[in-house]
């Protein structure tokens, strides 16, 4: 039967204050509340496709994370995907500093952001501590009433819970499933970045207006992180997400896998330099990918170009919000200082309309930024994941004709050993080449299967991005819709102050 | 259109048809601006009835400063002089586009350069306006008008330049740097006999910081809003390009957005421009036109000091017996001279007070309106937008 269902994700923050120099301790927990309400399954559903692929996908999680990097160049370690960003990304993360976290730390960043500072090893407090508490509440219905009635999620336990959950649990889900999703050709949503400095003010228990900021980007940064997640038909059946959906104590994420997602998309992108450095030279069968990743090339530009105005958009607007309010105090000062009575209080209520102008504007900004700034900075970061898995394609691609080089040689050597008395050797070749004609069947099928992955997964989040970015843009339209009908509603009113002057 | 809500400024200017001026148009040449002062009369004192000179700002300078400096106008509000044209702030971001010309596509910086012209253009405007109405406000005074120095800056088809000179050599400036110095100290030291004069000192001082601070501040609403105009730009053109590499259906829905914001940032522009004009450029007149004014107080507290200081003398002589004709007669002028000021300049400052009502209140309403029509107009693009997106 398949099913359509609706998740709907709603994260609230509190915040558990700790004495300065408990630094080390857990502050902060996100609670997941989940509502799963019995409602009929719509049979015209989008995100189905999945389901009867299922059982099929799991069978390859059973194999071990392919270390695609065996091949590849002095660059990158190839043991394990989180050992690779562990050594990447510095010092070991059981140091738990006892000092106070005024020191200047880099904030583990990803591509999208700039250094401000220099890189110590104290970076690790944050993973350590966590960060902040938050409430998750998840609700999940079937939107459309067809038929009979049917639990609509046979998914989840129970219909309604709560959990409470880290900020180093999101990253360390997300590390699991990019581990074992990403090589395989699926798009795994990039999850939010750390910021040492932010978490830092947060902790210090400054209840000021730049860290509600923080804790409010992060909040909704977490929201918008597990909707895509989730929304994925494949990652939504995934063990390890329904366990951070449902289960009421997460074993503690352990350090070495409570990465950033910057430090994952850093190695996805080193290992991509590997890749280059190599010179895969594909043999492109098929236009499509060659079509596609232009594609995302050129969007990427694009949209990195748009981010950059819209930040400007709101920085200009925070300051026009700034400007407003002085003028709007100017304004009032103006008025008592003026002799003439009508023309003082209109100058007042002039200053009154102004203050008022200058909240719109604050809230536009924040629409500005929620909404439009974020949508388009959750998009380049998507992007990478994106770029990730046509290189991850490349990889596969390689290992196969690795292989079949190898099958070559093999057989070469195997024809030469029929002419030598060697029948231990010879066996032994031909053993090796079983062993090898199977691994090339494998690759192929390896490469087949990403290639078929990748190409509904790109579908899908095509189809996901046009539809998100309507969705949103309309909200944002919608806000700058009620700005100005705000705007006329005060002028209005301010007109016939201005004519009552005589 | 334009021309006549600019020229609201101050207002009941140009209605006397006796002595009509106004200036039709101006040349820009590398820094210098060049008026076009065109007069129209039905006075005799003037030897054409319609006629046409060139002038430059120096040269209203000129005409102001020796206006200040004559004695008879001393109980006057003279009409604040026009400031310099300036154009360095859109040259700066002209500079400032061509270094980034590189940056963003061919559209992109065509419409950044138009917006410049544009404001380049306004700028040019507002310069116009201000020097018009700096002699609009002398035509339409009675005593001012019949200036003889006004008629030559009028009349005099030659360049004034000689005369400039000649001026500045016999006064050296320095009555005026007098009064730039002093006044604060002076008008606040000396004591007040008249309460409506009392009244008028406290205010006017105090209202003069305030409206300087709120001119500031209008100002830096007015660039801000600008800004956003500019970045609408630059995201109504890399939505362009997105469209351009679109190949779905998503193609129509990018386009119109792009066309969204392009029309939205002209609604923004205008915004801002006329905040400019009705809020701050009001604001910035009137803070100079009570600096006049407290030049004019500045005048009378000198006279009043003089006056103080001839009693002083007449005392002194009458105590030593000697010159006391002299004395009394020196007492007498001053008195005169005092009596004379306070009484023009009472009529002065309180008309002043009725104009500068009119102008805001007439500003203020026309601000309001503008405010509510473009918000209106707004609106309406937004809504379309998001009509034509919903229905996609």
């Amino acid at each position: 039967m398949s099913l359509c269902t609706e998740l709907v994700l709603d994260i609230t923050y509190h915040q558990v204050k700790a004495p300065l120099f408990l630094v080390a301790q857990d502050l902060t927990l996100f609670c997941i509340c989940v509502n799963v309400q019995s409602q009929p399954a719509s049979l015209a559903a989008e995100d189905i496709s999945t389901n009867s692929n299922g059982p099929k996908q799991d069978s390859l999680f059973d194999d071990d994370p392919e270390d695609l990097f065996a091949e590849a160049t002095e660059e990158v370690s190839l043991d394990s995907p989180e050992r690779d960003v562990l050594l990447s990304d510095g010092p070991s993360p059981a140091i738990t500093p006892i000092t106070p976290p005024t020191s200047v730390i880099t904030p583990r960043i990803g591509h999208t952001h700039d250094d401000m500072f220099t890189h110590s090893s104290f970076d690790e407090i944050e993973e350590e501590e966590g960060g902040d508490s938050f409430d998750i509440h998840i609700s999940v219905s079937d939107p459309e009433k067809v038929g009979e009635y049917m639990t609509s999620m046979s998914l989840f336990k129970r219909s309604e819970f709560a959990v409470k959950r880290r900020f180093s649990d999101f990253l360390g889900l997300h590390s699991k499933l990019a581990s074992k999703y990403l090589h395989i050709g699926y798009i795994v949503p990039p999850a939010p970045e750390k910021s040492i400095v932010g978490m830092t003010k947060v902790k210090v228990g400054k209840e000021d207006q730049s860290s509600n900021e923080f804790v409010e980007k992060r909040r909704s940064a977490l929201e918008r992180y597990l909707m895509r997640t989730v929304k994925h038909p494949i990652l939504l059946k995934d063990p390890d997400v329904l366990q951070f959906l449902e289960s009421s104590e997460l074993p503690r994420a352990v350090s070495t896998q409570a990465l950033s997602s910057a430090g994952l998309l850093r190695m996805v992108n080193k290992a991509a330099d590997a890749v280059n450095k190599m010179t895969i030279k594909m043999n492109e069968s098929d236009a499509w990918f060659e079509e596609k990743q232009q594609h995302f090339e050129n969007l990427d530009v694009q949209l990195r170009k748009l981010h950059t105005s819209v930040e400007s958009l709101v920085c200009h607007r925070k300051e026009l919000s700034v400007n407003t309010a002085q003028f709007a105090k100017s304004a009032a000062m103006l008025g008592n200082s003026e002799d003439h009575t009508a023309l003082s209080r209109a100058l007042s209520q002039l200053a009154e309309v102004e203050e008022k102008i200058d909240q719109l504007h604050q809230d536009q900004a924040n629409a500005d930024f929620y909404l439009f700034s974020e949508l388009l900075g959750d998009y380049v970061r998507l992007l990478t994941a994106v770029k990730g898995v046509f290189d991850h394609r490349m990889k596969t691609w390689q290992k196969w004709q690795d292989s079949q080089m190898l099958l070559q040689k093999k057989r070469e050597a195997e024809a030469k050993l029929q002419f030598t008395n060697k029948p231990d050797k010879l066996q032994q070749a031909k053993d090796e080449i079983k062993e090898l004609e199977g691994k090339v069947q494998q690759g192929e099928r390896d490469f087949e299967q990403i290639s078929k992955t990748i190409r509904k997964e790109v579908s899908r989040f095509e189809k996901e991005r046009v539809k998100d970015f309507k969705t949103i843009i309309i909200k944002y339209l919608e806000s700058l819709v009620q700005t100005q009908q705000q705007l006329i509603k005060y002028w209005e009113a301010f007109l016939p102050e201005a004519k009552a002057i005589s | 259109q334009r021309k006549e809500s600019l020229r609201s400024v101050s207002v009941d200017l140009n209605h006397d048809a006796s002595l009509l001026i106004d200036i039709p148009d101006a040349l820009c040449e590398r820094d210098k601006v060049k008026f076009t002062v065109h007069t129209k009369t039905t006075l005799s004192s003037f030897q054409k009835p319609d006629f046409s000179v060139p002038r430059q700002h120096e040269d209203f300078i000129w005409l102001h400063d020796t206006l200040v400096e004559t004695e008879d106008y001393a109980g006057l509000i003279i009409p604040p002089a026009p400031p310099k044209p300036d154009f360095d702030s859109p040259r700066e971001k002209m500079h400032k586009l061509g270094e980034g010309e590189a940056t963003m596509t061919k559209e992109e910086y065509t419409k950044m350069k138009q917006e410049l012209e544009a404001e380049y253009l306004a700028v040019f405007k507002k310069t116009v306006q201000v020097h018009e109405i700096f002699l609009q406000r002398l035509s339409s005074h009675p005593v001012l008008s019949k200036d003889r120095n006004f008629q030559i800056f009028l009349e005099y088809d030659q360049d004034l330049s000689v005369r400039r000179k000649n001026a500045k050599e016999m006064f050296g400036g320095f009555f005026k740097n007098m009064v730039k110095s002093a006044d604060e100290v002076l008008i606040s030291g000396v004591k007040e006999v008249d309460d409506f004069f009392e009244q008028e000192k406290t205010f006017l001082l105090d209202y003069y910081s305030k409206i300087k601070d709120s001119t500031a501040k209008a100002e830096k609403m007015t660039r801000a809003h600008k800004n956003i105009a500019d970045d609408y730009i630059h995201i109504s053109a890399t939505l362009n390009s997105l469209a351009a590499d679109d190949m779905t259906a998503n193609k129509k829905n990018l386009e119109k957005l792009s066309d969204l914001f392009e029309k939205f940032r002209k609604v923004e522009g205008r915004v801002a421009s006329d905040q400019d004009l009705k809020l701050t450029e009001l604001l910035r007149y009137y803070m100079r036109d009570i600096q006049a004014a407290k030049d004019l107080l500045y005048r009378r507290a000198r006279a009043l000091a003089d006056y103080e200081n001839s009693n002083k003398a007449l005392d002194k002589a009458r105590l030593k017996s000697k010159d006391i004709p002299q004395a009394e007669e020196h007492q007498r002028q001053c008195l005169q001279k005092f009596d004379k000021l306070s009484e023009s300049g009472k009529k002065e400052l309180t008309s002043f007070k009725g104009r500068r009502v009119v102008a805001f209140r007439k500003n203020f309403i026309e601000m309001a309106e503008l405010e509510i029509k473009h918000a209106k107009n707004s609106v309406t693009l937004l809504q379309g937008c998001i009509e034509l997106l919903k229905s996609n």
